[in-house]
């Protein structure tokens, strides 16, 4: 991983959507690329890093995954006041829970920063019947088709509020990376530069954003201070 | 650690058992009362129950033995013990009998107790000599009678609606065949959560329970528990909600309720007190469900823990790493060196036995709170599965159940201390194992600041080589018997330190480690316990003799020991391995517990 000192710039990305449309199996599936049956819900929210090289630029996201459910709901705002980008999820066998995706898009386009660059995702492809994953590794095995949500439907409302738009499976893999890259690729220039990926959490940490990137090297040198830059 | 550990001064070493003298107890005690019923599980106080009520408070008195001989040495001890004449390892002529064939019939076993015909028959010598060396748990169980013969399957799920092999009355049936239930409902009737079978199938019996319950709620009388056949039901009343235990394995009603509250307090750290009392005062009918969502998992692992039996919710005390002092001085000092500003407790764990703990002078962590974490981080699989770090609003309910704290997690991976990205059970690191360090603040901002704490703690234990310390200790795992009393024939013991709120015990491997033995190990000193804590007793002694296993509880002011030996062992031999581990914990205290912790 020792490439060439290319430009590299943290993004700080927060996952929303109702609980269980499978936030946390997606970002396994980004950074580790894992998969897990049958997951435990997420207790209040995990941050995780994980790179993405672009040609001209390595991208370090910043992940709070969050647990989606009704009580932290207050909590949100923390998790998404300074973030660069946002993955909106719901699940396409769960109609709910693209309403519920609506809820966050609309509260994101209110609250979070002006630029920020959202992501709809409907998760759990390998559920349709139709099929398109099956250039895919893993396919449904039952033959059934679960899908509840349509393409056409997502798409249509994605447009109309100018989000990105996939549908992806973390159990196939299908779109996983593809959603993270076209983010990475999405993020405009000017807010990659001021962009100070680190503390943002907190108001606190604001007077840091003026801060230059850090260049640091390869993840196993910089381990400790990785996720501070 | 707990509430006492602010004053050190206070604690003193547990005393040591004056050492056995000749003709105490056997005159005082009718022999006959040490008689054994047959071979009946030992299932309640008036079994076996050796109590000195003279008033020698600790005090352990035995036969005539001289202390320095092994006992259990088996066939090669030159001069093999006595048999005690108290009868108390003669009782059970069936177990006799089966590991001596030859020997005479039943009738016969009374009078080789007499004191002349002791003297040393060979074949009394044989037998004593395997009774001594045996293990507890050796019998063959019939399953018929055996309540844990299905133990094995007790933690699997019942199937669920959309299996088409399985009928409602089969599931029905399945869900009745577990040994212990758990639910919670409110006050209104509606279903909370329950261990077993989904809430629509186990609707009725729910709607059952209600009704009994509100039945005697509004007498002045509320209902405690009832017995039905071999089950226990005990409830407990918490504001809006009801906690009902169902049990087969014989717990007494006191410990139940501790394992109800302990459910009780994972929901106050989900909600916090006064927004549970909130959402029944305006609206009583409230599906708390959707409240609790996520909390599931939580409550189904502190219910299997108490299922497979855990000695921390038993005695309300945690467990501490075995390190030196010195060592566990190095690592107080570098959490403390590092500490954020935000930072309220720090606590460092290995597999769930706790390193280390920094604190503010005017607080302490209570075992409740710190199970319920323990709980989150080491039972369940929501945080270890996720990799990464975590932040979590929670209520740690005996701190102060009004409001949320916000807890930092984060597991070390590798010998740098790096925090594990993967899933710990993915890096390869055996249960037991994980070091996880744990920040707490009252400030949901601080994630970042803590973040960086732990950076710099987690480095600075790399480099004075205290992490790999911590590596080697917890994956020595406990101390076995044959380390801390060679000889003895006692194979566990477990270990309360009153003072310290803490607790030790000798490792479960190999003899326990299978789930049905463990659950059998932990069902003796679930009744040790309950004989010892009921409202009259004033025992300070017990030993209890069943077909299975020979066991003894020691109470003092400082502590609490529980010990266990194969079937047959003379009150001689438990007590004299019982010195040999007070001896042992008296030199290993210090390392042992967590005396004060870091302090700031
Ligand atoms: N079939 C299928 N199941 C998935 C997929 N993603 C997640 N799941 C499952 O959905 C459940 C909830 O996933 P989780 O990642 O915990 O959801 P979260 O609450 O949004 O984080 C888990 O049992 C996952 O195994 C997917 O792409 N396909
Ligand atoms: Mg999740």
């Amino acid at each position: 991983m020792a490439e060439a000192p290319k430009p590299s710039s943290s993004v700080k990305l927060v996952l929303l959507g109702e609980a269980a449309v499978g936030k946390s199996s997606l970002v396994l599936r980004f950074v580790n690329n894992d998969f897990q049956e049958n997951k435990e819900p997420t207790i209040g929210a995990a941050f995780l890093t994980q790179k993405c090289n672009l040609p001209t630029r390595t991208i370090k996201f910043e992940i709070w995954d969050t647990a989606g459910q009704e009580r932290f709901a207050s909590l949100a705002p923390m998790y998404y006041r300074n973030a660069q980008a946002a993955l909106v999820v719901y699940d396409i066998t769960k109609p709910t829970s693209l309403v519920k995706a609506r809820h966050w898009v609309a509260e994101l386009q209110r609250q979070a920063s002006p630029g920020i660059v959202i992501a709809l995702v409907g998760n759990k492809l390998d559920l349709a019947g139709e099929s398109q994953s099956t250039s895919d590794e893993g396919e449904g095995e039952d033959g059934g088709d679960a899908r509840k949500v349509s393409t056409e439907e997502a798409q249509a409302y994605a447009e109309e509020e100018s989000l990105l738009f996939f549908e992806t499976s973390a159990k196939t893999g299908h779109n996983v990376t593809e959603v993270f890259t076209a983010i990475a690729n999405a993020i405009p220039e000017t807010s990659l530069k001021s962009a100070r990926g680190s503390g943002a959490a907190g108001t606190a940490n604001r007077a840091g954003e003026e801060q230059r990137v850090n260049l640091s090297g390869p993840r196993d040198a910089g381990a400790k201070d990785g996720c501070a830059c | 650690m707990g509430q006492e550990s602010d004053s050190p001064v206070e604690e003193q070493p547990p005393p040591l058992p004056p050492r056995p003298h000749a003709s105490s107890v056997s005159s005082a005690v009718d022999p006959k009362a040490f008689q054994a019923q047959a071979t009946t599980a030992i299932t309640s106080l008036d079994i076996q129950t050796l109590s000195f009520p003279d008033g020698t408070r600790g005090t352990f008195s035995t036969h005539s033995r001289s202390t320095s001989t092994p006992i259990g040495s088996g066939y090669t001890s030159p001069n093999p013990p006595r048999p005690s004449s108290s009868g108390a390892e003669g009782d059970d002529a069936a177990s006799i009998m089966s590991f001596a064939p030859t020997m005479r019939p039943a009738g016969d076993i009374a009078s080789l107790l007499t004191s002349s015909l002791s003297k040393k028959s060979a074949a009394w010598n044989l037998l004593k000599a395997q009774a001594a060396n045996a293990q507890p748990f050796e019998k063959h169980y019939r399953s018929a009678d055996d309540r844990l013969a299905n133990f094995e399957k007790e933690f699997d799920a019942l199937p669920d609606e959309t299996n088409e092999y399985f009928k409602d009355d089969e599931r029905l049936a399945i869900w009745r065949s577990k040994l212990k239930q758990y639910m919670v409902l409110s006050s209104a009737g509606k279903p909370i959560w329950s261990r077993h079978g989904d809430l629509n199938l186990i609707n009725s019996s729910i709607g059952v329970v209600q009704t009994i319950i509100s039945f005697y709620e509004g007498s002045k009388n509320p209902l405690q528990g009832f017995t039905a056949g071999n089950t226990r039901f005990v409830v407990l009343t918490q504001g809006p909600l009801y906690f009902v235990a169902i049990s087969k394995l014989g717990e007494s009603d006191s410990q139940l309720r501790v394992q109800l509250e302990a459910l009780y307090m994972q929901i106050l750290s989900t909600l916090t007190l006064p927004s549970l009392t909130n959402i029944f005062a305006n609206r009583p009918s409230t599906d708390l469900r959707k409240p609790l969502q996520g909390t599931e998992a939580l409550l189904s692992s502190l219910a299997d823990s108490f299922t497979k039996g855990s000695p921390s919710a038993l005695l309300s005390s945690l467990e501490c790493l075995k390190l030196r002092k010195s060592q566990r001085h190095t690592i107080n000092n570098t959490f403390l060196k590092s500490r954020a500003d935000k930072l309220l407790y720090g606590l460092i764990v290995a597999g769930g036995k706790l390193v280390s703990v920094i604190r503010p002078r005017r607080h302490s962590l209570h075992p409740s709170d710190l199970q319920l974490i323990f709980n989150m981080l080491f039972e369940s699989e929501g945080i270890k599965a996720g990799g990464g770090e975590n932040w979590i609003p929670l209520c740690l309910p005996a701190f102060n159940n009004k409001g949320y704290l916000y807890m930092y997690v984060s597991f070390f991976e590798g010998v740098s201390g790096e925090q594990a990205t993967a899933p710990a059970a993915a890096v390869g690191q055996p249960v037991g194992e994980e070091i996880a360090m744990i920040l707490i603040s009252a400030d949901r901002e601080a994630f970042f600041s803590l973040k960086q704490m732990r950076d710099d703690v987690a480095q600075q234990l790399a480099k004075n080589g205290s992490l790999a310390i911590i590596r080697d200790a917890a994956r020595a795992g406990r101390p076995s018997m044959a380390q801390i009393a060679p000889g003895s024939p006692i194979c566990h013991f477990l270990f309360k330190s009153r003072a310290n709120v803490q607790f030790c015990m000798s490792n479960l491997e190999p003899a326990f480690s299978h789930p049905v033995k463990r659950r059998r190990l932990m069902t003796v000193y679930h009744e040790l316990h309950a004989s010892t804590h009921a409202k009259n007793a004033h025992l300070k002694i017990l030993q209890c003799v069943s077909d299975d296993s020979t066991s003894l509880a020691w109470l003092t002011p400082a502590f609490e020991l529980y010990c266990i030996g194969g079937p047959n062992l003379s009150r001689a031999a438990m007590a004299q391995g019982a010195n040999k581990i007070m001896q042992w914990i008296k030199r290993e205290e210090n390392r042992l517990f967590i005396i004060g912790g870091g302090v700031f």
